[in-house]
């Protein structure tokens, strides 16, 4: 499978990512590479076998709802890139 | 928009957003109830998206995201799935928000709307279970002018269902009335307060036009930021007009989002990123399945309460009308209030209903107006007020009377046959006392005796009115009136 360097600029936008002309060429490779080895995957017949939602046979994992105290705000600030009056200040968002 | 209307045919459908009353958030023991706290301090690990750790599942909001489905008419899915919504903003620190994709909890159900054309079902695509996003602020840098962004994860990770229906709304008027029934029915079941206002109900409308006639569905135009039930209507009736006209000049509409500008009632294109709808989801490999049996769906079901649909049907079948029994269903506490009273009233069943109807509607209604407060904590309970208005009923007090009564039960909560005795307002019952009343009001107004011989009628309505008075509303009208025309008569 051969990812275009359109492909990897738009993976990397959504993953925010900047990346120079030169190593676009050289994820192109590696990550079609990457899609090769899945495509192993492909060749298997699923015919009739039931999409996997997830592989531990568990369900109804959940808990009652109680509250707990939540962290003290110094420590949810404290890998803000920046803050402000208690929030987290960060670039222009886009609404 | 009725000149529109006969060109072409307006389909809208809506994607409600409610918080539920949870607790703890989604995925997480924090306090889901965040209004008025300090920001970013209902924030741990899990919501902050931290590394290594794992949501789990609140059960509480799937109870009450499926008991949102019973109520509208939904099956529930035996099999349901969470899936990962990639996203980047960062309102979300993880990256991504869980939502449902393919297997949602609830689908295909709906909801009657009474619109100017009589019923419509408006049908429910489905309802799915996620997490709130954080809340974003945008100020702009005093100093250099540049604009930034504030956040606060107070908010993220709250339990949030996404309620779809159809394609099946024609008009702006039956959009706000979908969302009134919609309010009403989730206060009913108690899964949310449901308040625009505060955004624990949000709305996004997607609004086509067709020719009619044509089968085929115009391009979508998604409405965003609409802050009330008058805001979602106005940006429906401008959207309605913006895209006739376009139309009507040979234009194309495009498909786009757009927002709603309060104050300038118009709705402006939205700028938006080009991969935002390069969502990836996937299934969320932190949390297994949700599996439904017979059993639990059935204890749900027998939770619900009476809806309020269900409700009027019967209060119409008591001989109340359309207003009064939708006015009775409007707020559960009311509807609540009303049959408490009306079985406290008790006898034969169409007076007390009469009766009952009548004080929830009047006295009753005016003092949850007034105070702003739940009928629940209404100190004239209906047990009080039955027994006031039994007192009524049998002419211990008079009308006027009652209502003096019901204010002051209603502000100390003391016994109706108490505040009679301690205010004194027993109607007059002996003959004597109130004729001596009856012959001071003639002594006192002299041309008014004189309009009643020179053969005006209405001049014993005055003197009456100068009894009551002078009574304190304790004399039985009816009573005055023959006495004063006794008297009257004879001179
Ligand atoms: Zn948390």
């Amino acid at each position: 499978m051969n990812l275009s360097p359109e492909d990897v600029k738009h993976i990397a936008l959504l993953a925010r990512v900047r990346l120079d002309d030169s190593e676009v060429e050289r994820l192109s490779e590696q990550l079609s590479s990457i899609l090769d080895h899945f495509a192993a995957l492909a060749a298997v017949d699923t015919e009739g076998v039931e999409p996997t939602a997830h592989p531990l046979p568990l369900a109804n994992v959940m808990r009652e709802d109680s509250v707990s105290p939540s962290l003290p705000r110094e420590d949810v600030l404290r890998n803000a890139p920046a803050t402000e009056d208690g929030y987290i200040r960060v670039r222009a968002v886009l609404e | 928009m009725t000149a529109t209307a006969t060109r072409y045919e307006t389909i809208i459908g809506l994607e409600v957003h409610v918080q539920l009353l949870t607790n703890s958030k989604m995925f997480c023991s924090c306090a889901a109830d965040y209004s008025g706290a300090e920001p970013n301090t209902h924030v741990c690990p899990v919501c902050l998206g931290a590394p290594g750790v794992l949501p789990v599942i609140n059960e509480r909001a799937i109870e009450l995201i499926s008991l949102t489905g019973l109520a509208l008419h939904c099956s529930i899915a035996p099999f349901s799935k969470f899936d990962r919504k990639n996203y980047p903003y960062p309102d979300l620190p993880k990256g991504y928000q869980i939502s449902q994709y393919d297997l949602p909890i609830c689908a295909g159900g709906y909801l009657d709307v009474v619109t100017a054309d009589g019923p419509r079902r408006v049908g429910i695509t489905r309802i799915h279970m996620e997490e709130d996003t954080g809340r974003l602020l945008h100020r702009v840098d005093p100093v250099t002018g540049e604009g930034y962004s504030l956040i606060d994860l107070n908010r993220a990770g709250a339990p949030l269902m996404e309620i779809v229906s159809e394609p099946d709304i024609r008009t702006p008027a039956e959009a706000r009335e979908y969302l009134v029934r919609l309010r009403q029915i989730l206060r009913y079941i108690g899964v949310s307060t449901a308040n625009m206002e505060d955004g624990q109900m949000r709305c996004d409308a997607n609004i086509s036009l067709r020719p009619v006639g044509q089968a085929e569905f115009g391009a979508k135009v998604e409405v965003k930021n609409m802050n009330s039930f008058r805001a979602v209507h106005d940006a429906l009736v401008f959207e309605e007009l913006r895209q006739a006209e376009a139309l009507d000049r040979g234009e194309r509409i495009p498909q786009e989002t757009r927002g709603w500008v309060d104050d300038r009632a118009v709705t402006v294109s939205q700028r938006t990123k080009e991969e935002a709808s390069d969502y990836r989801y996937f299934p969320e490999p932190d949390l297994p399945p949700l599996r439904f049996n017979e059993a639990y769906l059935e204890s749900l079901r027998a939770s619900l309460p009476e809806l309020p649909e269900a409700k009027r049907n019967r209060f119409l079948a008591l001989g109340l009308s359309d207003h009064e029994a939708e006015t009775l269903v409007e707020t559960r506490d009311r509807a609540e209030f009303f049959e408490a009273l009306k079985a406290r009233i008790g006898g034969d069943e169409q007076r007390a209903t009469k009766l009952a109807a009548n004080w929830v509607l009047g006295e009753v209604g005016r003092w949850a107006n007034e105070t702003g407060q739940n009928l629940a904590d209404l100190p004239a309970t209906p047990e009080k007020l039955a027994k006031l208005i039994q007192m009524a009923e049998e002419g211990a007090i008079t009308a006027a009377a009652a209502k003096e009564v019901f204010s002051a039960v209603a502000e100390s909560g003391e016994d109706p046959a108490t505040v009679v005795e301690k205010r004194g307002l027993a109607t007059i019952s002996g003959d004597d006392e109130l004729t001596a009343v009856v012959r001071d009001a003639i002594a006192g107004n002299a041309q008014a005796v004189a309009d009643y011989h020179a053969g005006k009628e209405s001049a014993i309505k005055f003197l009456v009115g100068q009894v009551m008075r002078a009574t304190r509303g304790r004399a039985d009208p009816q009573k005055a009136t023959d006495l004063l025309a006794a008297e009257l008569d004879s001179k």
